[in-house]
């Protein structure tokens, strides 16, 4: 679990951290706040009223020229076309086998001009892969080291941006609008990872500390790491390299949603639309605790009776539930929601249930 | 942090409160400190015999799972059971309502190898 922390990278709003009193954890290569006050009372802040995430090891790239609609429609599972300028989407980006190599958000900036947004553990690896596909008519930039971002989520999150950032737009859901502050230029998407209405704000990184001093004085509080797994496990928002893998597709991990097989060839549909046609060995599922016992955790087996039928990809306690809960990767044959199945925790059974996804439904959303 | 003088205390973070042969154990608020939000005790059997060092409890945060081990040798003769329900009385009170399981000591000369409040600070400072 551990990894060394020395050469982790940090984020423009590092020392803004430390004098929050952030506890830091290394995360994908970057020195990260895994919490502030405390993970219940940051989890509940952000289902309650709002929080703001420091979500700037994120990777954001830039794709343009003619044809990159094309280009792009060709490398993902979504269908890029349909997008109008200013509207993004959620999509994968397959290996040839249909595996995943990263989840992102790209947003339509302009007809043939798309933004980005990848994870921090994969930027490297997403740029290497849209690079080696790209012509000579696409022009890929990655500008992850120049471009701070926070995440300001929660039930009041709209007013704490409206306080904060006076007349700035509100998008929406999906979608993103450029908005000149002052001298800060800020890029707002209606997106986040929480399961809770909210935006995720684009800047340089110069700008980073007034960006959250500002919403900070708007009363958002800051979140961590740690709230950040909870919140989105409840929303049942899948976790790259945890949830999904380079042996897992869209199909299996319940993503369909974000995959148009009528659309044209992509990289990695031909595996999709076998499965499609003939059904998965394995599902991802939701899964909660049916009474009292220990959180799961990732890599926890299921077992149904005596077969062991899968693992928990992620699990833990979730907050707002009150009760362990999680994501596990089982066989598709006992897959159905009510399915009553147990873990093997420390060599003690605990009974689950399969759940509908997601776990948690916020009535901001 | 908090490191009460009359209590003494193990290199894992436990704290033990001696009362003739009977030590009263729990975790340091050091260690409720670096765990976090504590959100799940399994607590020992009453009358399991258990040996200084051994694993013997869990406590779990929302991060993560950490073992908890007898300080002392001995038997277990009471655990704190309000903490199934209300775990969070560890990061509350880890010297008082956080309270984890009393051991009659087997041998009551075995707490010279446990640590005093200066040597336990000096430790996690």
């Amino acid at each position: 679990m551990s990894e060394p922390t020395q050469n982790l990278k940090k984020t423009a709003l590092h020392a803004a951290h430390l004098r929050a009193g952030a506890r830091m954890v290394p995360f994908g290569g970057w020195d990260m706040p895994v919490q502030y006050s405390g993970i219940l009372e940051e989890h509940k802040t952000v289902r309650s009223s709002s929080g703001i995430f420091d979500i700037s090891h994120m990777g954001e790239f830039s794709v343009r020229g003619s044809g990159a609609t094309a280009w792009l429609n060709g490398l993902v599972t979504n269908d890029v076309s349909k997008l109008q300028v200013g509207q993004g989407q959620y999509s994968l980006m397959l290996n040839d086998h249909g595996g995943v190599i990263d989840d992102l958000i790209y947003y339509r900036t302009g007809a043939e001009d798309f933004f980005l947004v990848v994870n921090a553990s994969k930027i490297s690896e997403d740029a290497e892969w849209l690079r080696s596909k790209a012509g000579s008519d696409i022009e890929f930039s990655d500008h992850s080291d120049l471009v701070s971002a926070i995440a300001l989520q929660g039930p009041q999150a709209r007013w704490a941006l409206a306080k904060a950032v006076p007349g700035a737009p509100l998008p929406a859901r999906f979608s993103v609008a450029d908005f000149q502050w002052g001298s800060v230029p800020l890029r707002i998407a209606r997106t986040g990872y929480t399961g809770e209405d909210g935006v995720e704000l684009f800047f340089p990184n110069d700008d980073a500390e007034k960006v959250w001093d500002a919403l900070i004085s708007a009363g958002a509080k800051p979140i961590g790491l740690g709230a950040r797994d909870t919140l989105r496990l409840e929303a049942c928002y899948p976790l790259n390299g945890q949830d999904l893998t380079p042996d897992t597709t869209p199909i299996e991990a319940g993503l369909s949603f974000a995959v148009n097989l009528d659309k044209g060839h992509f990289t990695g549909r031909d595996k999709l639309a076998e499965q499609k046609a003939s059904g998965t060995q394995k599902k991802l599922v939701a899964f909660a605790l049916t009474g009292k016992g220990a959180p799961p955790r990732p890599h926890h087996p299921v077992y149904l009776g005596e077969e062991k039928i899968g693992e928990v990809t992620s699990g833990t306690f979730c907050p707002t539930l009150a009760k362990g809960a999680g994501l596990a990767l089982i066989s598709s044959a006992h897959a159905s929601v009510g399915q009553q199945l147990e873990l093997l925790i420390r060599d003690q059974r605990v009974p689950i249930v399969i759940e509908k996804k997601p776990l948690y439904k916020s009535p901001s959303l | 942090m908090n490191t009460p003088t009359e209590l003494l205390y193990t290199e894992s973070h436990e704290w033990a409160r001696i009362e003739g042969d009977s030590a009263t154990v729990g975790i340091t608020d050091h260690a409720q400190h670096q765990l976090g939000d504590v959100v799940f005790v399994q607590l020992p059997k009453v009358g399991a015999t258990v040996a200084a060092k051994a694993s013997v409890a869990v406590v779990e945060s929302v991060k993560a799972a950490s073992d908890i081990y007898a300080p002392l040798s001995g038997e277990i003769t009471e655990i704190n059971s309000s903490l199934e329900s209300d775990t969070a009385q560890i990061n509350q009170d880890p010297y008082g309502k956080g309270w984890m399981f009393k051991i009659r000591l087997s041998d009551s000369s075995q707490t010279a190898s446990l640590k005093s409040a200066s040597d336990y600070s000096a430790l996690t400072s």
